[in-house]
């Protein structure tokens, strides 16, 4: 079986630094959030140091990732997210048409997330800026960061729904572990790219 | 224009000219952290609009979520743990007859019940909650108050939580220590087994795991607002809110 390269070296570190930055946030948000394990676990001003340190270091590590790694490659995958013609659309309606190299839903997923992440660091300092300064206080600030984890989630439970569960698909899981899918699920799913 | 021209003019077009597609992503990445950064203005109202019904549903899906609205907020290490058989609450201070109050003679006193709201400084509200409780005079009047004496000071067993009311607020008609919720004994994450409840004032003030009340001459600085938060926390008008 032959395999095309799908993710350069510096995408999937970009891909599994930000991975382990979520969970880190997921996990000790979910103790500082859910009452349950607030009162199992106690601890909460060290959790939440350690919450909004993770926070503030997230958006840092990516960046840092993409300034030292292959900043043209990052570029060009931006670029290609952010593009969408005629069969992206049809294939958002449900209709079938031949994707390139990301499909429709990919791209929503890229830029849903990229736009939460910056709410989540926008909001996230707020909170903590607001605990010491009443002029950066909102009443709607844990609203927001709240309903971004919710939001977040859902986005994540599809992720790994599709990467890791349905039959069709979890092979990509191939491309952002060891870099190459197979030619022919290439072929099958992203018709319309061409490796090079 | 200039196409159409040269489609013309060439017998034999390109078959399909590529498709770069149109760039989508950034007005959808922009639009959603306008809106998020928006909501700043809207979010509590439009939250505290559907969250009657919304929050019914989504405590019947998960269990584990803070569906009413309550959040446990701490500062120590653990939580208190409430031992019926050595918890006593103490009244002391300026006083002539310094009181100790087990659970039992707590319960004895006589029992108020009210509906009130729980305000959060951090935004969060808790709408029409049951209490059921003692009246502050109830339990500072035995232990006579000197003259002289001008506010509380409220001592949790959750270390180092304290804060401090001026008797005039003590005495508003609906703050209580409160002993139940909703119908049950309260709960360790909501202050078990005595709260302080002042429901015109934010959460902070309503000091949890009351171990100790002192008669004392005048306020200072509760935990809170030694890192900045206002004595008088009246809801809507302090700490930042309202004018």
């Amino acid at each position: 079986m032959s395999y095309v390269r799908r993710f350069s070296r510096t995408e999937r570190l970009f891909h599994w630094v930000n991975a382990a930055f979520f969970f880190t946030l997921l996990v000790t948000g979910l103790v500082l959030y859910l009452p349950s394990l607030e009162v199992a676990f106690g601890r909460r001003t060290l959790v939440k140091d350690v919450h909004f340190w993770t926070g503030v270091s997230w958006p840092c590590a990516l960046l840092l990732v993409a300034l030292a790694g292959d900043r043209r490659g990052l570029r060009r995958t931006a670029a290609d997210l952010d593009r969408f013609d005629r069969d992206d659309f049809r294939w958002l309606t449900g209709r079938h048409a031949p994707q390139g190299r990301f499909n429709a839903g990919q791209k929503l997923n890229a830029t849903l997330t990229a736009a939460l992440t910056v709410l989540f660091v926008v909001s996230g300092l707020l909170l903590w800026f607001g605990e010491r300064d009443t002029r950066l206080r909102f009443a709607s600030t844990v609203v927001l960061h709240d309903g971004l984890a919710f939001a977040a989630f859902a986005l994540l439970l599809g992720h790994l729904y599709l990467a890791l569960i349905h039959p069709a698909t979890r092979h990509a899981l191939r491309g952002i572990t060891v870099g190459s899918v197979s030619e022919e699920w290439a072929h099958r799913h992203h018709g319309k790219w061409s490796p090079d | 224009m200039s196409e159409r021209v040269s489609d013309e003019t060439h017998p034999d077009p390109e078959p399909a000219r590529v498709d770069h597609g149109v760039p989508v992503g950034r007005g959808v990445f922009l639009g959603t952290v306008v809106a998020g950064v928006s909501s700043l203005l809207w979010g509590k109202a439009a939250w505290d609009r559907v969250s009657g019904t919304v929050a019914p549903v989504a405590e019947r899906l998960v269990p584990v979520l803070p569906s009413s609205g309550w959040r446990i907020y701490s500062v120590a290490a653990h939580l208190p743990t409430f031992d019926r058989a050595t918890w006593r609450l103490s009244i002391g201070g300026h006083v002539d007859r310094p009181q100790t109050l087990d659970y039992a003679a707590l319960l004895e006193l006589p029992r108020v019940e009210q509906v009130s709201t729980f305000h959060c400084v951090t935004g969060w509200t808790v709408r029409n909650v049951r209490w059921a409780g003692v009246r502050i005079n109830d339990v500072i009047g035995p232990a006579k108050p000197r003259a002289g004496a001008g506010a509380l000071h409220f001592v949790s067993a959750e270390k180092p939580y304290d804060d401090y009311l001026t008797l005039q607020q003590a005495q508003l008609a609906d703050v209580l220590l409160a002993y139940e919720m909703d119908g049950k004994p309260l709960s360790r994450g909501h202050g078990a087994p005595l709260r302080l409840v002042i429901p015109d004032m934010y959460g902070y003030k309503n000091v949890k795991w009351l171990e100790r009340i002192d008669v004392v001459p005048r306020v200072h600085d509760g935990y809170w607002e030694a890192l900045g938060y206002d004595r008088d926390a009246w809801v809507g008008h302090s700490n930042g809110y309202g004018a």
